[in-house]
């Protein structure tokens, strides 16, 4: 993986003290709390319903044992014990000081980790496929190139003052596994007769008004990656709506003008930076893709021991394919039943790390499900691997499944949340361990978002919950037949919303109408796409 | 006539030039169109800085004005301007706080004009923030990037 060298860490540095100063002026009355906010937002810290929460970048979702340990470390030291790993492969804690800010920042700086525009109207942390140089299918590993975006995005002097937040995800698989295209900008990497290049995806998003980003280029050099990307940022910068923060994404731009004409736009702009030069040199991504060379994999036994019925049921469900055969990646739930999507206690993360070192050549990934990956594990040591995780209450055999929740903080914690998402997901991932339908009902990602925003990516759910308030109760919208993978979809309201109790029986009833009316080897999202709305309307409000 | 808008150059706080200041106002873009013998102009965040590139080797200052921080067109005007080669006085105006400093400079700002003086320590802190920056801009510096691939 990555490591800094001298100037990226000399950068990191930089910021801390900056921010170490912006803090000082602030509490010396310099800085309005109007001027402060978009600063420290750009350092990841929020002010939430009960306390500040900082949200620390783990670029591409990939990290180290030593930095998991640092992350478990903060988790003590400054939080309460926990940390709560979210869809963009960050991590956020939900209990922080202001003025214990900036010593996090320099903790974090120490193991080459920051939280730098994890917030703000700035271009935020690159995600990739969070089975980067891992899966078989992998065309392209796309994390160098994600590296140099990182780096070329890293206090961009153009774009910090953007009309709206910037998210830009990297994959380089026919696969999607990054919700690639439900993002500002989406790139794949591709190969074309032997050459690598990247295929551009420009204005998708959730939130409000969800959209699918179009493609705008089908091929650019790799040696015009930034200059391309620098195109499209400024067109946004120049042209996004700012008279409105509802409409100021990116999607809303490309909408208005119409695919067609925004392409021409950064059609233009790139072939006039084109003339200015501003890639940088073609041996920097050689340099960076040095750092991602495959591990040193050794050949061993390729099936396994399959006598425990539950270490198979969780090899089935909770690993992956790899590149080479004596391995696999091994996805650890933070999906226990009952528990809260993706948080994981701060000795669940030194367990995670230990694993790592031992078993997966010293690397993790954080996974957009809020999972963490083991990218790299021997078949003959997944046994242990799982007995370890088992023990720990991370061994639920639940990846992809209902039970596999994603849901955003909610009114628990946010401060723009109509409803609460997590203890709704509680109850539904509970009732579907209880009556063991988990397994029956196959693949089935069940999403939830307390509030339009979106953060729980409902629109993207093959079952999507939206919390909203309706007259000072929280009501519950269900919607069916997203998807954030290569046959991306944005799922659609049933009907009239629900109340808690309600939505968890409507849950169980769209369950029911899949089970009743499925084909041989159809997810539930095959199912629905094939028989349509109706059945489902019908269960849940038919008399 | 000059519209006579923007800063005076007693207005100007920070300067990174030896020529003489310009000692009248600015026009708008709109009428630096029209008017043949204009020499200073002032941008606002919603006008096409590429309108003035047939006119600038008659330009001796351009105003950007930042009526609020957070907009940040500016910072393209300032880019497309330097790009196409303006080399006269490139002065930020309005809403100019300590933390763009850095950034302006580096998109091809060379003064400054903010509507509430500045703290001087404060700026000259902001101003050598980054000892050396990842991206190509206006005020070609060498990238890390290129530093590590020096011979």
């Amino acid at each position: 993986m990555y490591r800094y060298d001298q100037y990226d860490q000399a950068m990191v540095d930089a910021r801390v003290e900056e921010f170490r100063d912006q803090a000082r002026r602030r509490l010396e009355g310099k800085l309005t709390e109007d001027q402060f906010k978009p600063l420290r937002l750009m350092n990841g810290l929020y002010l939430q319903l009960h306390a500040y929460m900082l949200r620390v970048a783990i670029p591409y979702g990939t990290l180290n044992a030593h930095q998991m340990e640092a992350l478990a470390d903060i988790a003590e030291k400054y939080d309460r014990g926990y940390g709560h790993f979210t869809t963009r492969q960050n991590i956020q804690y939900n209990w922080i000081k202001l003025e214990d800010a900036a010593d996090i920042l320099a903790d974090l700086s120490k193991v080459e980790m920051h939280a730098i525009q994890t917030s703000g109207n700035c271009i935020r942390n690159i995600s990739a496929d969070h089975f980067a140089g891992a899966a078989a299918d992998e065309v392209v590993d796309p994390r160098p190139y994600a590296e140099l975006m990182r780096q070329w995005s890293s206090f961009h002097p153009e774009f910090t003052y953007l009309p709206r937040k910037f998210k830009i995800a990297v994959i380089g698989s026919e696969t999607d596994r990054a919700a690639m295209r439900l993002h500002d900008i989406g790139i794949r990497i591709v190969k074309r007769d032997g050459e690598v290049g990247a295929q551009f995806f420009a204005g998708g998003g959730m939130g409000r008004t969800p959209m699918i980003a179009p493609m705008i280029r089908d091929f650019v050099p790799l040696d015009q990656l930034i200059i391309y990307a620098e195109a499209c940022l400024r067109v946004y910068n120049r042209y996004g709506r700012r008279d409105n923060k509802y409409k100021a994404r990116i999607k809303i731009l490309v909408h208005e003008l119409g695919a067609a004409e925004y392409t021409r736009q950064v059609e233009d702009e790139f072939a006039h930076m084109l003339s200015v030069g501003i890639e940088p040199p073609r041996e920097e991504l050689a340099r960076i893709a040095a750092h991602f060379a495959p591990p040193a994999f050794v050949d061993g036994p390729k099936t396994l021991d399959r006598s425990d019925p539950d270490f198979a049921l969780w090899v089935d469900r909770n690993t992956h394919r790899h590149q080479h055969d004596a391995y696999v990646s091994a996805v650890i739930s933070l999906k226990p039943a009952g528990g809260i999507p993706g948080d994981a206690t701060a000795d669940q993360m030194r367990l995670m790390a230990r694993l790592a070192k031992q078993y997966s050549f010293d690397e993790l990934r954080v996974m957009h499900t809020q999972n963490v990956l083991l990218p790299h594990v021997r078949i003959a040591d997944l046994h242990a691997v799982w007995s370890a995780l088992d023990e720990a209450g991370l061994g639920s055999p639940n990846m992809d499944t209902i039970e596999d929740i994603i849901a955003c903080p909610g009114l628990d914690y946010c401060s723009l949340a109509n409803a609460r998402s997590i203890p709704l997901a509680q109850r539904i991932s509970e009732r579907f361990a209880a009556s063991g339908r988990t397994a029956e009902l196959g693949e089935l990602k069940l999403k939830i978002s307390g509030c339009i925003n979106a953060c729980g990516h409902h629109h993207a759910g093959h079952i999507g919950i939206l919390g909203v308030d309706k007259k000072g109760t929280e009501n519950f919208q269900l919607s069916l037949g997203g998807s954030e993978a290569e046959d991306v979809s944005l799922a659609k309201i049933t009907g009239p919303g629900f109340d808690e109790d309600g939505v968890v029986a409507a849950v169980e009833k769209v369950t029911d109408v899949y089970l009743g009316a499925r084909e041989d080897g159809e997810r539930f999202l095959d199912t629905y796409r094939r028989i349509g709305m109706e059945p489902f309307k019908e269960a849940l409000y038919g008399r | 006539m000059a519209d006579n808008l923007g800063t005076s150059p007693d207005e100007v706080q920070f300067r990174f030039r030896d020529d003489d200041p310009v000692d009248h106002g600015t026009v708008t873009v709109d009428s630096a169109l029209e008017q043949t013998n204009a020499n200073a102009v002032r941008i606002e965040p919603g006008d096409d800085a590429r309108l003035l590139l047939p006119f600038l080797d008659r330009l001796a200052l351009v105003e950007v004005n930042f009526p609020a921080f957070g907009d940040g067109r500016g910072y393209s005007a300032a880019r497309i301007l330097r790009e196409a080669g303006y080399a006269g006085e490139l002065r930020a105006v309005g809403d100019v706080l300590i933390d763009q400093l850095s950034h302006m400079r580096r998109c091809g700002f060379d003064s400054f004009a903010p509507d509430k003086r500045l703290d001087e320590d404060d700026a000259a802190r902001a101003f050598a923030t980054w000892e050396n920056v990842y991206q190509r801009a206006a005020d070609a510096r060498v990238i890390i990037a290129d530093k590590r691939h020096e011979a």
